[in-house]
Order: C-alpha cells, then structure tokens, then sequence
C-alpha cells in the first residue's frame, strides 16, 4: 500500500470501524452500508479523493453470504492515490443510501447497478432502468438469472418455437 | 415481321401495367441506412466501388426512411433499440420492403440472450433473409436480387 494512504485508512479505521483489505498494493477497505456516505464525504472533503473512478457491483450467489458486493473506485487527483471501499449488501432487498451527493458522477453507475442487479439507492434523484427498457422485469446480471433467451428453434422443434414467437400484425 | 418489331423500331413497347410497375420498383429502390453493428461495413462495402449496389438502382441510400423504399436491417437489434426501428417501420411510405441481413437480425445470431431481439421479424415484417456473419457483399447483393425477383412477381390486386 502506497504509504501517503496511510492517514486516510487511519482516519477511516478510527470513525468508521473500516477493515483494511491489501492485495500487493491496491488498499481496499470494507464498510458497512450506514458508513459510507459519511466516509465519502470525509475521503472527499479532507483527503482530497475527488473523483469517483467506477462503481462495480458483483454478485457471488450462491458462495457467499452477503451476496452483494459493491466497489467503488476512488482516485486522488494530486497525490495520485488509489483506494477502493467495498460495502457487502445481503440480497433480501439490498439498498443503501447513495453517494451521488457527494460525486455527482455516480448518478449514472448507480442507475446501472439498480438496473441490472437490482440494489436500490435511497436518496437517488431518478432510479430508472439505463440499460433495459424501462418496463423490464427482473434484473439481468444477477447469478440466478437465466442465461439465454429464447429456446434454439431446431429442425425437430421448429413448429412448437414458432408458434410461440411474437410475429407483428402488420 | 410482327407488330411488336415494327413498333419496336419506332420505340414503342407494350406491356402490362404491372410489369412496368415493378420493373420500375425494383430498378430504382432506394435503401435506408440502417446499419446496426459490424454487418453495416458489410453493406457499405457492398455499396461502394468495388461491389457496386447502384448497378441494380441502388444509387443513394437515404438516412431518411420518408425518402426510401427498403430497408435494410443489418446488425443485431437490441431491445431498447425495437421500438425506434418499429417507428422507423412506420414512417417509411408505402410500398416498402425490409430486407434482413446477417444472421443476428434473421434470428438473433450468436446472442441467445435478455438484451437482443431473437429475429428483427418480432418487430417489422420480413421479406427476404440473408444469412451470414456478417455476409459477404456479394451475398448481400444476391439477396437483393432476390428481393428484386420477388418484387417482379407481385401482382396487381396485393398492390397497397
């Protein structure tokens, strides 16, 4: 871990009860949903992490408990600094308040992340689909969600396929 | 000699309407760029130099669909993406044919999957498939030949 991290992870250690995760020198600290926010502003405000590189959320069905893991991306722009904090959400009905308050680029990421794995944002200004039409039921990206689309239509079941496709009336 | 020869010769020609119709139809059809994904290079190589399309009265593809007569869905279609090419559809003026090229507009291709149409005939009736991934432009070019073929046998009464 690049040592200038240092008292940013001390400071996240002491407020927020954060546990430091290294992996050669990437630094990730996990937090639980209620301290994010207030960790957010802190990194933003007094460790000078102004840009919000990327939300990713992953989802580890059915391995682990939590399911949900979400990254976030932060870079300090001056100082050159990587820090990741990772928040593990169960998967009941996973929300957490948003961070788009603080970076208004994570509008967009969560909008993502609530379409395709279905994590709610609380405090969101528009929490719609991005990716899927706007109507869509279910959330694509999740583990349990099935792979393909449509049954492959072979010489032997081609009738009982195409009787079940939506053709247009014209 | 008969009399077809002798107005021949003055440049007289007689024929059904419904030749004349579609031999025209097919002489001057105009596609409307619709080009998707990677088979949209296909159909613009198909319309440049080397395999000419404007040989066989293709010579403008127009953006607008107002001003175009076929459509060439060429790409896969995604789900987001259906119900612009459904309007697109409907703001083309009859008479109006849609040709699908490629095999992820035909069927859906490789993508078995939530985010692309299975087959751009859920959404816009089709006339003629061309399968290939992406086909080659002469490919593309004999399924507009068989489009012209049978555009050529349409008859009078199915005219909209």
């Amino acid at each position: 871990m690049n040592i200038k991290l240092q008292p940013a992870v001390d400071a996240l250690r002491d407020r927020f009860a954060a546990d430091l995760k290294e992996f050669r020198d990437e630094a990730t600290l996990f937090l639980t949903p209620e301290a994010l926010v207030g960790a957010a502003e802190t990194l933003r405000d007094e460790f000078g992490f102004v840009m919000l590189l990327d939300i990713v959320s992953v989802d580890y069905w059915p391995e682990l408990e939590p399911r949900f893991h979400l990254a976030y991306q932060l870079y300090n722009l001056e100082a050159n600094l990587l820090l990741r904090l990772r928040v593990p959400l169960n998967g009941n009905s996973p929300s957490l308040p948003t961070v788009s308050g603080v970076w208004p680029n994570a509008d967009w990421k969560e909008r993502e992340i609530w379409d395709m794995m279905g994590i709610r944002f609380d405090g969101h200004p528009d929490l719609r689909r991005i990716l899927m039409p706007y109507e869509w039921q279910g959330h694509p990206l999740r583990k349990d969600y099935p792979l393909g689309y449509e049954e492959v239509q072979y010489t032997f079941n081609h009738a009982e396929v195409d009787a079940r496709k939506p053709y247009p009336k014209e | 000699m008969g009399i077809e020869q002798k107005t021949a010769n003055m440049g007289i020609v007689t024929t059904t309407l419904e030749q004349v119709v579609n031999w025209s139809r097919t002489n001057s059809m105009w596609p409307m760029l619709f080009g998707l994904a990677c088979c949209a290079i296909e159909m613009m190589s198909a319309q440049a130099a080397n395999y000419d399309m404007s040989r066989f009265g293709m010579e403008l593809m127009r953006p607008s669909p107002r001003q175009s007569d076929l459509m060439i869905v060429a790409g896969r279609v995604s789900r987001k993406m259906a119900p612009v090419l459904r309007q697109l559809y409907d703001q083309m003026p009859d008479p109006k044919w849609v040709v699908a090229m490629g095999d992820c507009a035909s069927t859906g291709g490789v993508f078995n999957n939530y985010a692309v149409v299975q087959g751009v005939d859920e959404v816009v009736p089709v006339d003629v498939y061309v399968s290939g991934c992406p086909p080659r432009p002469e490919g593309l070019i004999h399924g507009i030949l068989t489009l012209h073929e049978k555009v050529k046998r349409e008859r009078l009464a199915e005219w909209k």
